[in-house]
């Protein structure tokens, strides 16, 4: 009698996983954002980030940006089952390694501390575009805009100078150069 | 000023407009003005159905048959969340369905109000798409986008939810026309140099066999005649999935039967062993595939599919052909002509070996059973029904369970839209109601629901739809008192722990019929058989029949659990048994 070593409902060999950028230009209607992300959750893929507004009025036109992780077949999978949804008009996919696109999150600090570790906090955060948003006397609200690890790293280290709250938006993508995606 | 019409009126304006013969419904508070222009136009006919799931089912049925859209109208709440199996159904199988949902009035959304519920939420992710229509204006456009989305591509159920004020607003309308321009949904990608590519491989190939599915039943009746001019000009074998029987005769010799779990002996060791495999318009599903690391090992693998996300979803092809299975199958036959006049005599020699295998395999007769002359056996009702209805056109749908498997090896199609059965979903009770829908389609044919007792008592209501609209529907029940599938699982998997799969208290269905006005026949030995299916076939009323069958017939050839296509298992006359045991025991 020979064991059967596996069954229909257990899984073949998984790929390696890869993390991409998925940008979707979509009609700006009623339940688009559910539609896409109740593609990506009914089909069992992955949502790291997540970033969306209207980027042209007049035609009504969203661009959603989604950090995701998946193998080659899956992510293949993921454009496919986006460039079926009536809403979408396209799809545009990027390795988050790709040189040839920009990749920006932004996040805001609110740091609360004496003097020096307010100071000492912008300071940290020099070389992300720092911004003050907002003072008084016992606090500072900064905005950077950064990679996602920079800010990850940021928000460990800014701890030490009085960090309270952290909030951040998903990636936006674009290409550089010229050229636009078709 | 142009005349002004109510958003109900539109709902009827734009089925005129799309040729809709036939609606199936149920009404209720939301869809209430709408059901009152019912009177009002003429062309559209509504079958009350008896449930709103039995209304999606007949649906499917219509337009499986017809190869037109089935339409169906459900109120709100409890009318849209009855008709989501069937919606489901249609989603996996690839029908093209409209649901047109009542909602509550627009400024109660929201508000939990009598019958309100998410009905675009519940039904995302099972349709093509949906609209919540909220202003009259953008009715027409939406039910005619609808139309389009449904058939167009990869057919698929969509839904129109229309609040109960939309529908009392006026507005104007515009007559439609028929847009060539279609939504940028449909993918007819291939090029000339894909089509290059396949002859070239299929010149090659000393091992090739053609692996059709549902696509090419969706692709319309010109593909399958163009199949068997592709398979007659080839030489090649062909096998295929139980949605694509009956797009090539199931009796010509190059036809090697149905694939997949309980598919033939000689189809799936020819998909395990070939070297080119064609796959025309199926999805690599699991249930054709097995253990997908052993699938197929030595094959290049030929996908010609409309849906390009089906590409490479489950296995790696060499050669994706995305496009409509007519158009491919035409430009191929095109090309070979063209390139390889003698194709199939230059290619005889070469695939002569691959022939004598297959005949080898073919000579073990996978699909035999022990017959009994005191007991009817499932398998010899099948075949006995096929041999008295085959000279008539008939329609069959099936149930599922084992009696859907004994149909889809014994009963042989010769045209495609024959043959409608729940795949994808495998949906208990959708056979009654699709047969409702069949005979609304083909008024005059003799159509067939082979069924199991326990499947067909999910949808039974549906009986008095049958009467009601005088349609002939013949329910031909192969009882044996089990749930029969997951009997047989039990028995292989689960120690003969017969876990609640017998049903101890039955109706009696000769009774059942005569209670719902229809005609109830009995069988109950192998002699009477025949007879009695002769005066099922001559009631010119709808009948139940009750078939008792052999209660512990399984169902066979079999692909075991986590096993790959060559190692099936064969029926009781297979002495080489092997059992299931282990890590295969949680096989779904």
């Amino acid at each position: 009698m020979v064991k059967a070593k596996s069954a229909y409902s257990i899984p073949g060999k998984q790929g390696k996983l890869d993390t991409h950028i998925i940008v979707v230009w979509v009609d700006n209607e009623a339940g688009v954002l559910a539609r896409v992300v109740g593609l990506f959750s009914g089909r069992g893929y992955n949502i790291e980030s997540l970033a969306v507004a209207e980027i042209d009025p007049k035609l009504n036109i969203s661009r959603i940006t989604i950090v995701t992780t998946g193998t080659p077949q899956v992510i293949e999978q993921i454009k496919l089952q986006l460039k079926k949804l009536v809403p979408v008009h396209k799809v545009a996919d990027f390795k988050r390694e790709d040189k040839k696109v920009i990749f920006k999150e932004m996040a805001l600090f609110k740091i609360v501390g004496s003097q020096s570790k307010k100071e000492s906090a912008l300071k940290a955060c020099k070389k992300y575009n720092a911004i003050i948003l907002d003072k008084s006397n016992k606090s500072y609200v900064i905005q950077i805009t950064a990679l996602r690890r920079e800010i990850d790293l940021m928000s460990k280290n800014l701890k030490k100078f009085g960090l309270v709250s952290v909030s951040r938006t998903g990636a936006v993508a674009m290409t550089r150069g010229a050229e636009v995606f078709k | 000023m142009s005349k002004l019409y109510s958003g109900a009126e539109i709902v009827f304006k734009c089925l005129e407009d799309q040729n809709v013969e036939f609606i199936f419904g149920y009404p209720g508070g939301a869809v209430l003005p709408i059901y009152d222009e019912l009177k009002n136009f003429n062309s559209v006919k509504h079958i009350l159905v008896r449930h709103e799931q039995g209304a999606g089912h007949a649906a499917e049925g219509y337009a499986r048959s017809s190869g037109k859209p089935g339409v169906l109208l459900v109120t709100s709440g409890p009318g849209a969340t009855n008709a989501v199996t069937a919606l489901t159904d249609a989603y996996m199988d690839s029908v093209p369905l409209v649901c047109i949902s009542g909602q509550v009035p627009t400024h109660l959304i929201g508000t939990d109000a009598f019958q309100e519920c998410d009905t675009t939420g519940i039904t995302r992710p099972c349709t093509k798409h949906n609209w919540l229509v909220k202003d009259v204006k953008d009715l027409e456009k939406t039910i005619h986008k609808a139309f389009e989305v449904a058939t167009t591509g990869r057919p698929g159920p969509v839904l129109v939810d229309i609040p109960k004020d939309v529908q009392f607003q006026k507005t104007n309308y515009t007559k439609f026309k028929k847009q060539k321009s279609l939504n940028g949904k449909v993918n007819s990608q291939f090029t000339q140099k894909d089509i290059d590519e396949l002859i070239k491989l299929m010149s090659k190939a000393s091992k090739p066999i053609f692996y059709t599915g549902g696509g090419v039943i969706n692709s319309g009746p010109k593909a399958s005649e163009l199949l068997r001019e592709l398979v007659n000009t080839t030489g090649f074998p062909i096998t295929s999935t139980l949605q694509g029987l009956g797009s090539y005769p199931g009796e010509d010799s190059q036809f090697l039967g149905m694939l997949g779990m309980h598919g033939s002996y000689e189809a799936n060791n020819a998909m395990h062993d070939c070297d080119l495999m064609i796959n025309i318009g199926a999805r690599f599903d699991d249930r054709i595939t097995g253990k997908i690391d052993e699938f197929s090992p030595k094959s290049k693998k030929v996908h010609i599919d409309i849906d390009p996300s089906s590409i490479n979803k489950n296995v790696k092809v060499d050669l994706p052909i995305v496009g409509d299975v007519t158009e491919v199958i035409t430009s191929t036959i095109k090309t070979i002509k063209k390139v390889k006049p003698n194709f199939a005599k230059s290619n005889k020699q070469q695939i002569s070996k691959w022939w004598q295998q297959i005949q080898k395999w073919r000579s073990i007769n996978s699909f035999d059973f022990v017959n009994s002359t005191e007991t009817i056996k499932p398998q010899y009702a099948v075949q006995r029904l096929y041999e008295l209805t085959k000279n008539k056109d008939t329609y069959i749908t099936t149930e599922v369970g084992q009696h859907q498997m004994w149909a889809a090896q014994h009963y042989k199609f010769d045209k495609p839209n024959r043959w409608m059965t729940s795949g994808g979903l495998g949906t208990m009770g959708y056979g009654l109601p699709a047969a409702v829908g069949v005979q609304v389609a083909h008024p005059n044919k003799l159509v067939i629901d082979i069924a199991g007792e326990a499947s067909v008592l999910m949808t039974m209501q549906e009986m008095s739809t049958a009467v009601q609209y005088s349609l002939p529907i013949k329910i031909f029940i192969l009882n044996n008192e089990y749930m029969g599938m997951v009997r047989q699982w039990q028995e292989l998997l689960h120690d003969k722990n017969y876990s609640e799969s017998y049903t101890a208290a039955l109706p009696d269905f000769v009774k059942l019929a005569e209670a719902y006005g229809c005609v109830g026949i009995r069988a109950e030995t192998p002699g009477e058989l025949d007879d009695k299916i002769i005066e099922m076939i001559n009631t010119d009323r709808p009948v139940i029949f009750d078939c008792r069958v052999d209660k512990q017939e399984n169902c066979f050839p079999m692909i075991p659990s986590g096993k790959p296509h060559n190692q099936m298992l064969l029926g009781p006359k297979d002495q080489k048994e092997n059992k299931i045991t282990g890590k295969g025991k949680t096989l779904v």
